[in-house]
């Protein structure tokens, strides 16, 4: 399990005068404290950890955000920030002396400007509804997360979140122009803003993935794009991991650059087709989802080259999508993966290491290994352009030998992405989820650096504390905490 | 006194002495930026250029590791030979700035210099994957990676990209590349005004075609672009790169799309090249030795605006200004006399637009009594003041290099 720094025994005391202090200065109902209430809070998209946080409150402006933050803060009460709560690796996830900080009450679009290329949106406003408010004019917002549909703005900056086309487009921080940020002590500061490339320290680029740690963002400037004339998917199947990882090595090298390239194996195409009937092939070992854009000419010059090289590896099949509608099948299976993985195990564990691509078949073979020794089945589908990973691994969270198994095979896995030379999240962010495993990716000083600049930001280490940085406690400690059910208090 | 190491322990242990000391150092790699930004007053100075060579090339996973001192000629060869290159299109400021041209990757990473591509593609910081770096304390540190997508832990890359030496010494990075585009064109519109010429390039970018340059050039300054003279007027321009057939396809396409700015040229492979590395450079400016350089960015619409503004204020002193738009009038080039009226003028117009500004180049003297960019708000300076100090606790790396006073560490 994880451990969290112990609460704080005088705020947790002084509950219902920090309640009172947040109701002054929020209206009546953006102030939870009965214990029903607070229980949706409790966790975020890593549900396998609980804790009902102290207080949740819910501003709806910037100035009451900074309020909160200021109070908070004379308090010296920890915060929890929270967008839609869809976090995988438990940024989110509450403390019990903390008050959480939810954003989704900022839900509105402040400007959108067609001609500079950019909208403002509140932190709360969902990522697909940036795309949403832009699409009739055929502009998108580009960065993808596959919660999309509920991740809200603020989170995808916090967690610099990526999607399926970041190989072309790039992840969130490569989409943004600027911030309105809200410090510890509840200043409100502009970052950046409806021009490139601020002058002096790059703020913006550092607290995109800061994870809750620095600041929060209340309101955000993104980047938004005219979408492409068309788009069109193609499936490749081979009958081994090692020709489709070659062939992934040989599109990219021929200088085509797919908008997608996925990469899925035996087990994730099978619970895949089972969910999406998509017509993926189920005699493969690995298949692979290319998508390319521009008109259909265009389509037709760039899948023709990539079909040639395809063909060069000896596939099962090769299908290009006729139409729209196709495309979009072939995506079905792809973007309902986890939730397919999810139809076959009643859990799953989803990681998010990433892998230089040339190490593919390596790591796989050894995944499969590890899965085979512990017993627990693993799904793989890969971000195979950009080398990022995601081995869904299948539990019972019913049993807690399972899930201790899960952990382990989880921790293993990662440990073997940075050990070829990747790390530890390509997109899910460290949150408490990959918390203790920062060791194996950095150096005691590599992670001292990065806790003094916390300290820059948050001298007193109120905000989201007890995720990123691995707990200075002795090891006994924690390994005695991790066979504990529930988040386990340390100092 | 300079020194330049051969190894990156060697310059951990190099900054370590300096530490000790509490000697200040400029940090540089081939001191062909050393014009730009404030002055460094440091007896002993620290060079990179001895830190040379690609470590890791992985042209299929578009990776590519290089120790600081590789100069740009020699990593930008690397790539070419498998048909890839930098994807900000990093300038070559040494005939402006009076430099040899031998920069290097870490001097371009150190001041996140990118060219035309940045506003489709990215700045040099978009494509910084990994860093290996010695900070104040002579710790030598890696932060990223050598792939493509990684959030773990906080991005210090980007914090370090564009530091110009003041938070670490660079002494390696890893950055993502692109395979080089197949073919490139441009359309070039003649004789709009800056008003239309950024509407048309507003056109250009907003259109599905991945135009991935677009600039304005004032007729007076367009005529000194061998490329371009031949146009007369002003000329717009937007870039096309990408494989062959889809350059003619989506030039005839935005052709068609900006016919209500006028019949659009198409200059050809070589003539894009060429202009477009005239126009990376800032060499349509054609400032002369004296003049004082400034880059304002500011939402591209606005781009007009700033131009008009500092033409006025400028005349009203009696000087004249030079300028052009890179960017879709996101950029401003601008170039005029030395003086501190003429930065006021600078400075107030892209306040007044929300952008920002860079004096870019001047007399050292006034680039050491002036701001050389906007200063920060209270609370914000305070926070970098502490994160300077996180990294340089004793100040000595590049002092004053970014502001003066500010982010030294006296406010933490």
């Amino acid at each position: 399990m994880i451990v969290q720094h112990a609460p704080k025994a005088d705020i947790l005391a002084r509950r219902e005068q920090i309640l009172a202090g947040l109701r002054r200065i929020l209206p009546e109902t953006g102030v939870i404290g009965e214990a029903l209430r607070l229980k949706p809070y409790e966790t975020d998209g890593l549900a396998a950890y609980r804790q009902p946080p102290l207080a949740v409150a819910l501003p709806e402006t910037t100035e009451q955000v900074a309020a909160v933050m200021a109070f908070c803060h004379a308090e010296g009460v920890r915060v929890v920030p929270r967008g839609a709560g869809t976090s995988l690796s438990g940024g989110a996830l509450p403390m019990e002396d903390a008050v959480v900080l939810g954003l989704m009450r900022m839900n509105r679009i402040l400007e959108i400007d067609y001609a500079d290329r950019l909208a403002v949106v509140q932190a709360g406003v969902t990522n697909i509804g940036i795309t949403n408010a832009v699409h009739e004019r055929g502009f998108f917002y580009a960065p993808d997360p596959s919660s999309q549909l509920a991740c809200m703005i603020g989170g995808n900056v916090m967690m610099n979140s990526g999607g399926a086309h970041c190989l072309r487009y790039g992840v969130t921080a490569n989409n943004l122009l600027g911030l309105k940020v809200v410090t510890v002590d509840g200043q409100i500061l502009e970052i950046g803003g409806a021009h490139c490339d601020a002058a002096g320290l790059d703020w913006l680029g550092l607290i995109t993935g800061s994870e809750g740690q620095l600041v929060l963002a209340t309101e955000v400037t993104v980047r938004i794009l005219r979408s492409p004339e068309g788009q069109r998917a193609m499936l490749a199947a081979f009958d081994g991991t090692e020709v489709a990882g070659q062939c992934v090595d040989a599109i990219i090298s021929s200088g085509i650059i797919p908008v997608a390239l996925e990469f899925m194996d035996r087990p994730c195409i099978h619970a895949c087709e089972a969910f999406a009937h998509a017509g993926y092939p189920m005699d493969a070992e690995a298949m692979l989802i290319i998508e390319v854009e521009g008109s259909v000419a265009e389509q037709d010059e760039l899948l023709g080259r990539i079909k040639d090289i395809c063909r060069r590896f000896k596939p099962l099949s090769l299908k290009v999508s006729g139409s729209a509608e196709e495309s979009a099948a072939i995506w079905k299976g792809r973007k309902g993966a986890f939730g397919a993985v999810g139809r076959i195990s009643p859990d799953y564990l989803c990681m998010d290491g990433t892998i230089p691509t040339s190490r593919l078949p390596e790591v796989l073979r050894r995944i499969g290994e590890m899965s085979a020794a512990c017993g627990l089945g693993v799904a793989n589908v890969f971000h195979a352009g950009d080398g990022n990973l995601h081995p869904l691994i299948m539990f019972d969270a019913n049993d807690p030998v399972s899930f201790h198994k899960a952990e382990t095979l989880g921790a293993d896995i990662l440990k073997l992405c940075v050990e070829v030379g990747g790390c530890l999240t390509g997109e899910h962010g460290v949150g408490v989820e990959k918390r203790d495993l920062m060791n194996v990716q950095f150096t005691e000083p590599e992670l001292d650096q990065q806790r003094r600049i916390k300290s820059a930001f948050d001298p007193a280490w109120l905000l989201n504390p007890s995720k990123v940085f691995p707990l200075k406690l002795p090891p006994e400690a924690l390994e005695a905490a991790r066979h504990s059910a529930v988040p386990m208090a340390a100092e | 006194m300079m020194l330049a190491p051969a190894t990156e322990l060697e310059m951990a242990e190099a900054v370590l002495a300096a530490h000790d000391r509490s000697e200040p150092v400029w940090v540089h790699g081939r001191e062909t930026k050393k014009a730009m930004m404030r002055p460094v007053q440091a007896a002993r100075s620290l060079s990179t250029r001895n830190l040379t060579g690609v470590t890791l090339y992985s042209p299929s996973e578009l990776i590519v590791s290089a120790r600081a001192g590789t100069l740009i000629s020699d990593l930008e060869a690397t790539l070419a030979a498998q048909g890839q290159h930098l994807i900000a299109e990093p300038p070559d400021f040494s005939a402006l700035l009076g430099s040899t041209p031998d920069q290097t990757i870490g001097g371009v990473v150190a001041t996140n210099l990118s060219g035309p591509r940045r506003i489709a593609w990215g700045a040099m910081r978009d494509h910084v994957m990994g860093l290996r770096f010695v900070n104040g304390s002579g710790e030598l540190l890696h932060m990223g990676g050598r792939v493509l997508k990684n959030v773990t832990g906080l991005d210090v890359c980007k914090l370090l990209t564009g530091s110009h030496g003041t938070l670490g010494v660079i002494t390696e990075v890893t950055l993502k590349v692109l395979p080089m585009p197949e073919r490139r064109a441009t359309l070039a519109l003649a004789g709009l005004d800056p008003v239309q010429g950024t509407a048309a390039l507003s056109a250009a970018l907003g259109s599905p075609y991945a135009v991935s340059g677009a600039a304005y050039i004032p007729a007076a300054l367009a005529a000194t672009v061998p490329a371009l003279s031949w146009m007369g007027g002003s000329v717009t321009l937007a870039r096309i790169e990408d494989f062959a057939p889809s350059v003619v396809y989506r030039a005839d396409r935005l052709r068609a799309d900006l016919a209500g700015f006028g019949n659009a040229e198409l200059l050809d492979d070589g003539a894009t090249r060429a202009v477009w590395a005239s126009i990376r450079d800032a060499q349509p400016l054609q400032a002369t030795p004296g003049q004082a350089i400034w880059r304002v960015s500011v939402r591209p619409s606005a781009g007009p605006a700033v131009a008009a503004s500092v033409q006025a204020a400028f005349a009203q002193a009696g000087f004249g200004a030079s300028w052009f738009f890179d960017w879709g009038g996101g950029l401003v080039w601008i170039a005029g006399p030395a003086n501190e009226a003429a930065h006021d003028a600078v400075r107030a117009a892209a306040i007044r637009t929300g952008g920002t500004w860079t004096l870019v180049r001047a007399p050292d003297a006034l680039r050491t009594a002036l701001a050389v960019i906007p200063p920060e708000p209270p609370a914000l300076a305070r926070i970098s003041a502490r994160v300077k100090t996180a990294f340089d606790p004793r100040s000595i790396l590049n002092p004053g290099r970014i502001r003066a006073g500010h982010a030294e560490g006296e406010a933490a």
